[in-house]
């Protein structure tokens, strides 16, 4: 079976800055991929790239087979994407704005109605539902876009920062959604919160300056460190792999499989 | 086209969820009865027709159409939900004129709040109803032609104010065209051929013809091919610079 997810050779330069520069793997359906990097490293811009808001500079990306730039309303159908920020029309309700997206998903009628029940309760967004989401919390927020990003129940689900502003609780539910989610779909998560990582993952990403550094899962992401560093080991490996100053901690060989990616 | 709908309801509903419908609607009365019947002169005239309501249109479209439409594509940038909205699985064209016709229906709705002006003609006198329902015919695609002016203005920046300053230039500029005095400074300088084309862009001229009751195929087509125009270069736009 073809992955659900093929991204090869992905670049976007913006003016001089190489924001994502030959970035390539490919995502199956079952695995929740965590696409780690410090601020500016070019997840999101990936993250664009792979749901057709920004054009890449060169390469491609597939979705199901279908070619993002070339059939982009096929392959747009089956994906499912939170933005960074999760933007949302602030005059619409909750219920209208989630309406909406689902009759532009193809959704009507009385499945509309039941889906969106059902994703309400799933993301807890009782009680809010009749209020402009301008007045809504940080986190309330965040759970309307996530409750837009799952609705048409997607094969390949794109989150930038999902748990980003959400309380202790939530954090909990939507790692517990996605690892329910996870086995008939392919999700891409970005974080910087390494433990999720642990918590959700299949696999992780990491990449630095627009290249990916480090493929692999999450516990062959852990065994990176040395045994002398006992605390916040996935804090170490992350931050070796990616710091740029002379002096980091012990430069680390580019790993095996990634020799091979760049041969490809 | 079912998605044109469901962004047409969306946008179109969007004006009633803030003040904006409101204050668009009772500025917009406000001044065409005040532009009517004080400085139109609709009572001393002892005619009753609307010419002197249409007369008027044009300068009113040019603020306030512009302010309708700074904010179609200014708007979305701003907010972001250009990105929900470009990766949902619609086509930009679907978009595109899905947002233009809530707007063109919006200001639709406006323009038919004016039917007490037409009420008092007909109790005044006899109009020619016809006449006046062309005038509003003529408005109406006016209306149009300056908003997909606007639309694709707004598209090029996520900044309301300078998307509602260069409409009203170039809504200006479209009136303007055929204007004795830009007639006279241009012949020197370009061939007669040139200035006549360029007249041929004017609104004024398209509409006037309309507003008085003679609805000629020339002038339908003349909006419609603008309108067409406009929005193909909106979409234009928005593809080549959809995240920024
Ligand atoms: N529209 C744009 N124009 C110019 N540069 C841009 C644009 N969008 C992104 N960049 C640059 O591309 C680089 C990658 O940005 P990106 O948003 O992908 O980072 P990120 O990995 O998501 O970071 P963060 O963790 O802070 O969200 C940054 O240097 C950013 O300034
Ligand atoms: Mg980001």
């Amino acid at each position: 079976m073809s992955a659900l997810l093929e991204i090869r050779s992905l670049s976007k330069a913006f003016g001089p800055l190489k924001a994502v520069s030959n970035v390539s793997f490919d995502v199956q359906k079952g695995e929740v991929l965590g696409f780690l990097g410090p601020n500016g490293a070019g997840k999101s811009t990936t993250m664009k790239m792979v749901t057709g808001f920004v054009t890449p500079t060169s390469g491609d990306v597939r979705v199901c087979g279908h070619d993002i730039l070339q059939a982009p309303v096929e392959a747009k159908k089956r994906i499912g994407y939170l933005p960074e920020g999760a933007p949302a029309y602030p005059d619409m309700t909750p219920l209208s704005f989630l309406r909406f997206i689902g009759e532009i998903r193809g959704l009507d009628g009385p499945m509309l109605h039941d889906r969106i029940d059902e994703i309400v309760k799933t993301v807890h967004l009782e009680g809010v539902m009749h209020q402009p989401i301008e007045t809504l919390s940080k986190g309330y927020k965040r759970r309307v876009g996530l409750a837009q990003a799952i609705l048409h129940d997607p094969e390949l689900l794109i989150m930038d920062e999902p748990t980003d502003g959400l309380d202790p609780n939530q954090k909990h539910e939507v790692r517990n959604l996605i690892r329910r989610m996870a086995a008939k779909k392919a999700i891409v998560l970005s974080t910087h919160i390494l433990e999720e990582v642990e918590a959700v993952c299949t696999r992780a990403i990491i990449i630095n300056r627009g290249t990916i550094v480090f493929d692999g899962t999450p516990t062959e992401l852990e065994e990176r460190a040395p045994e002398s560093v006992t605390k916040n080991r996935l804090d170490w490996v992350f931050r070796t792999l990616t710091s740029d100053e002379a002096d980091a901690p012990q430069p680390i060989a580019a790993p095996a499989h990634l020799q091979k990616v760049a041969k490809r | 086209m079912k998605n044109v709908k469901s962004i047409f309801k969306r946008e179109f509903l969007g004006y009633f969820a803030t003040p904006v419908a409101f204050v668009f609607i009772v500025i917009f009365l406000l001044l065409s009865g005040a532009f009517t019947f004080q400085l139109g002169d609709l009572y001393e005239r002892g005619q009753a027709d609307l010419l002197p309501f249409f007369g008027w249109h044009p300068w009113l479209y040019l603020f306030l159409i512009p302010a309708v439409s700074m904010r179609l594509w200014a708007e979305e940038r701003r907010q972001g939900t250009i990105e929900l909205l470009m990766t949902l699985p619609v086509t930009i064209p679907q978009v595109v004129v899905g947002k233009f016709l809530a707007a063109w229906a919006f200001t639709g709705l406006a323009l038919l709040l004016t039917f007490p002006t037409w009420l008092t003609v007909n109790y005044l006198g006899q109009p020619d109803n016809g006449a006046i329902l062309a005038g509003y015919a003529g408005s109406f695609l006016l209306a149009g032609g300056f908003l997909s002016i606007g639309a694709c203005i707004s598209s090029i920046t996520k900044n309301q104010v300078i998307a509602f300053v260069i409409s009203v230039v170039v809504c200006l500029l479209f009136m303007l065209f055929d204007l004795p005095d830009v007639a006279d400074v241009l012949s020197g300088w370009v061939p007669t051929v040139l200035i006549d084309a360029v007249a041929n862009f004017s609104f004024q001229a398209h509409f006037q013809a309309i507003s008085k009751g003679v609805i000629d195929v020339r002038d339908l087509v003349f909006f419609f091919s603008l309108i067409t125009l406009f929005l193909f270069a909106n979409g234009l736009i928005l593809d080549a610079k959809k995240a920024d």
